[in-house]
């Protein structure tokens, strides 16, 4: 079937056969393999991309769903060579050690932050239950989400807003990312 | 070059240089290798745990749309030889063939069966669907305690039992301390207990995967493996190929925890596929595979014996074990439960001392490492007997733990176990965490608790616990049977403009190596931490190593990279003293600067390794080189302890686990980077918590494994986990240069009595003696409400 996407900003018309899964056709056929796979009862959430802005599993999506419509990964998320806020942060507090789980749960922390701009800590651990990460514990995750909130709430400086915006500019219609207060 | 002092770098809370692929998604995972004409290969395993092979029919499978070929077990009965074990613990250890493709029965369920290369995954998977297996099941061995009972069924019928061996330690033998059976005889007071230690599963996040190239004159396998030395030479030795004619690479691995501690039949499936075809072959397993095919971890029953006098002082302790080695032993499995065998004394004088273990075979998946490997069964154990011993004696459990470990000013002292613990400060290490658990306080908060009957109780539990890390003096392992050494490779390389290139034989898949050994490097070299490079993990940089497991990289790997600095620091003072007109004994180093001692004449090392590039005046005889190699073999295992505590929340009416608070303060020895440090621990923590509630391998009647996927079995998520309390205090190792023990290990060996010892603790009023592991809301409420298994 023929689809056409856009992925991190480059547009692609492809055939793709009707089984064809999201995160095998971001990995396999645009080689975007900072997408992962790490199980196959979309449990563990690597594979955690945004589809029009909302953060899915695309483990669960089928390719040919995401037909018309906007791919965001974590390859896309840097500007100019510059981290995204959220990406600075998960390195400012350790919030990695093998690195499998990071994309998808950065991808992951930028919808939560979508939808509640400054969570509390009982907040992130409830926001980020789909993701499964066997090397940290979560502390420094949880850490690494309520800076990245703080850096990217309005007044936190014009550099990280400049970078938050624009990812979330491109990220959905709901953009609270940046703009924060919603 | 710069002359002020420059900070170190060793003790800085430096972030790490791995993170800036790992976050941005440019990583080198084993399954992002996209080779010219690579093939992809699917396996079909076993749906039954044990059973005869009557036929395979892969016909109709060959004949499919882009299937190069259909391997079976008889197709490469002899070329794919015995999987490896390289610890063979006593002489008459019963080890059956392991082979990579079953040949003619299956003994788990998971086992490889056929192996079908493809053009494309789909259309290997498709394939495998097509391949027809007929097999005549035989009866399965699930229970080890009914395994090694008189008449019982046999996992391997030619071996004629399900014992493997039976391995003791007894100290009235060995000469270190009394006879336990006198001591049991003679005890004013003996506890008896029986602890089941849950079959687990690592569960590392980056399913294994293995790529294999054979077009170039080595054959090059890259692998998610903790183990690319170990790996080639096994594949050499097992296989019959040379050595030299393999290169491993183990590019970023996602996660190990030993569970990618091994030489997997996926790999030599993979290896001999490759090789026949002529063409690189590529195999990820899925989630559900890893979870039933890739190797568990501990499964035992734990009995023990604890004498005592009134006052608490401990007389006695015997352990007898059952240890499930599953159907097969792979690499490491039988020495797994004996590496416990030292650890089960403790932190404590124990004056006579008996351990047994058998090791069960069963038709379940081979067990083998995963975290702290035989030392959190030990520890676990020794420290649920603290807690029972406390209670028998109507004593505060800290009280006992103080009465019976070794004081700080007895080190070093030898166990009775015969292992001499270098340093330690358990007193230290028990204030801070009573302080900052605020011990006192919530002890009366429980007492308030008991005495109004609230449904929700609280429970404090305690662990103090030892590990022993850096793994291994190569002597001690050769006494103990294992096949290689414990030693580690390094070398330090100077290039011409002033970097530096370190190679490794540690292999790291999360740990941070590039970051710490920089920092090391740059205090030691006296350079710029951006201005060195960690290689590893590629046997044609890193042709000499063995690699990462057991709390080894800093201790061991990390002495050996010190060891070849310092070859290049004496190299460089040689020449640096040529270059300055003077004796190389009349210059000192320091801050990457020789100087003439007594002036202010001074070169850079940076500048020398210019000058030795261009080789143009060097003194006679000294070659044109600032490089270096150097191996480590430790002297000693390090030692790291702490003092955990935890206080559990238990709502008696749903059998709710809460896990209120948790504080552990770990004495690790000297610190490279505080960053790294926490990170480990919050890991191992989370990983021991997930033992005590949580996690459990569960099989079925038929040997079906019934937690295979991550929906059933439990790895916990943020919202299973509370925040942790971290502390640490240091007493330095004696046995490295560094003063380091090693931490990867400690909060997986440490956590999990910690919250059991909680949980029992907060419903032991009611009369509740142990909850065994997981602690599910089920097992909580029935141990409370009666019915209890």
């Amino acid at each position: 079937m023929r689809i056409s996407v856009t992925v991190d900003g480059t547009k692609y018309d492809d055939d793709v056969e009707p089984r064809t899964l999201l995160v095998h056709y971001l990995r396999e056929q645009l080689g975007k393999t900072g997408t992962v796979v790490g199980c196959d009862t979309s449990n563990c959430g690597a594979c955690t991309v945004h589809l029009d802005g909302h953060s899915v599993k695309s483990c669960s999506v089928l390719a040919v769903q995401a037909d018309g419509c906007e791919v965001n990964t974590i390859e896309g998320l840097e500007r100019d060579g510059q981290l995204h806020p959220m990406q600075q942060a998960f390195h400012d507090n350790h919030a990695l050690q093998c690195g499998f789980c990071t994309p998808g749960m950065i991808m992951q922390s930028l919808d939560l932050l979508a939808d509640n701009p400054n969570p509390n800590e009982h907040e992130v651990r409830e926001g980020l239950e789909g993701n499964l990460c066997r090397c940290t514990g979560y502390q420094n995750i949880v850490r690494a989400v309520q800076d990245a909130a703080g850096k990217m709430s309005p007044g936190a400086g014009p550099e990280v807003e400049r970078v938050a915006n624009e990812v979330a500019g491109r990220h959905s219609a709901r953009t609270p990312v940046s703009s924060g207060g919603e | 070059m710069m002359t002020a002092t420059i900070e170190p770098e060793v003790g800085k809370a430096r972030r790490r240089k791995e993170d800036a692929r790992l976050i941005t998604g440019r990583t080198r995972w084993t399954d992002n290798i996209v080779l010219p004409g690579m093939l992809h290969m699917a396996i079909l395993r076993s749906p039954v745990a044990h059973a005869r092979i009557t036929s395979i029919d892969t016909s109709q499978a060959r004949g499919m749309s882009g299937v190069e070929a259909v391997v079976t077990g008889a197709d490469i009965a002899e070329a794919q030889g015995s999987l490896p074990c390289a610890w063979p613990i006593t002489d008459d250890m019963k080890s059956p063939p392991a082979p990579s493709l079953a040949v003619h029965t299956v003994k788990f369920a998971g086992e490889a069966v056929a192996a079908v290369v493809a053009r494309s995954k789909a259309e290997a998977q498709d394939a495998l669907e097509a391949i027809e297996v007929d097999y005549a099941e035989l009866p399965v061995v699930l229970d080890m305690a009914e395994a090694v009972a008189d008449g019982a069924r046999l996992t391997h019928e030619d071996l004629g039992t399900n014992a493997s061996a039976t391995w003791k330690f007894d100290s009235a033998e060995a000469g270190t301390g009394g006879d336990v059976e006198q001591a049991i005889a003679d005890g004013e007071v003996v506890v008896h207990r029986t602890f089941r230690q849950q079959r687990l599963i690592p569960a590392f996040m980056e399913p294994r995967s293995v790529v294999v190239d054979p077009t170039g004159e080595q054959l090059t396998m890259w692998s998610a493996t903790q183990i690319p030395h170990i790996l080639r030479l096994m594949l050499a030795m097992t296989l019959g190929v040379a050595e030299h004619k393999i290169r491993v690479i183990a590019p970023d691995v996602g996660g190990g925890f030993g569970g990618k501690l091994q030489v997997t039949p996926e790999e030599v499936i993979a290896f001999l596929v490759a090789r026949k075809l002529g063409k690189p072959v590529k195999y990820t397993e899925t989630r559900s595979e890893s979870l039933q095919a890739a190797h568990h971890g501990r499964d035992q029953i734990q009995k023990l014996t604890m004498a005592a006098r009134r006052d608490g002082t401990i007389t006695g302790l015997k352990v007898e074990l059952l240890a499930d080695m599953g159907a097969y032993l792979r690499l490491v499995t039988p020495g797994v439960p004996i590496l416990g065998a030292f650890m089960f004394n403790a932190i404590y004088k124990i004056p006579a001392y008996h351990f047994a273990c058998t090791n069960v075979f069963t038709n379940k998946t081979p067990t083998d490492a995963y975290r702290g490997a035989g030392r959190p069964e030990a520890t676990f154990a020794i420290e649920r007997m603290m807690d029972e011993l406390a209670v028998e004696l109507g004593m505060e459990p800290l009280e006992v733990r103080e009465k019976n470990w070794i004081k700080h000013e007895e080190f070093p002292y030898t166990t009775v176990s015969t292992l001499t613990y270098d340093s330690g400060n358990y007193e230290a290490a028990t204030a801070k965490a009573k302080d900052l658990f605020g011990y006192d306080a919530l002890r009366a908060e429980q007492a308030e608790r008991r005495a109004k009957n609230d449904p929700v109780q609280l429970g404090i539990g305690i662990s103090t616990f030892t590990e022993m890390c850096g793994l291994a003096p190569s002597r001690v392992l050769g006494s103990l049977s294992y096949g290689a050494g414990g030693w580690e490779h390094a070398a330090v390389r100077m290039l011409p403009t002033g970097k530096v290139e370190v190679v490794t034989g540690s292999s790291p898949h999360g740990q941070g190596h590039e970051t710490a050994w920089s920092q090391i490097v740059a205090d030691q070299l006296g350079v710029p931490f951006e201005d060195v490079e960690i290689l590893h993990g590629d046997t044609q940089s890193s042709h000499k190593g063995m690699d990462t497991y057991g709390s080894r990289s800093l201790t061991v790997g990390a002495m050996a990279v010190l060891k070849a600095g310092h070859k290049v620091i004496d190299k460089a003072r040689t020449i640096a003293a040529h270059m300055m007109e003077c004796a190389p004994d009349d210059v000192e180093f320091e801050a990457g600067k020789f100087t003439v001692r007594g002036t202010d004449s001074s070169v850079g090392i940076q500048d020398v390794a210019l000058a030795v590039f261009a080789a143009h005046d060097l003194p006679d005889g000294v070659e044109p080189s600032l490089d270096s190699e150097a191996t480590f073999d430790p002297e000693n295992f390090s030692f790291p302890h702490g003092t955990h505590l935890c206080a559990t929340e238990v709502d008696t009416e749903t059998g709710q686990v809460r896990i209120r608070s948790y504080v552990c303060v770990d004495d690790i020895g000297a610190v490279i980077n505080p960053l790294i440090v926490e990170g480990q621990v919050h890991g191992g923590l989370a990983q021991g918590i997930a033992q005590a509630l949580f996690e459990e391998a569960v099989h079925d009647e038929s040997g079906t494994l019934t937690t295979g996927t991550l929906v059933d079995y439990l790895v916990p998520s943020a919202a299973d986990l509370p925040s942790f309390t971290t502390g640490l205090t240091e007493t330095r190792a004696t046995s490295n240069e560094l003063g380091v023990k090693g931490v990867g290990e400690a909060g997986t060996i440490a956590s999990t009595p910690a919250v059991v010892n909680a949980v029992v603790d907060a419903v032991r009023h009611l009369g509740v003696a142990d909850i065994e592991m997981p602690c599910t809301p089920m097992r909580v409420w029935q141990a409370i409400h009666g019915g209890a298994r």
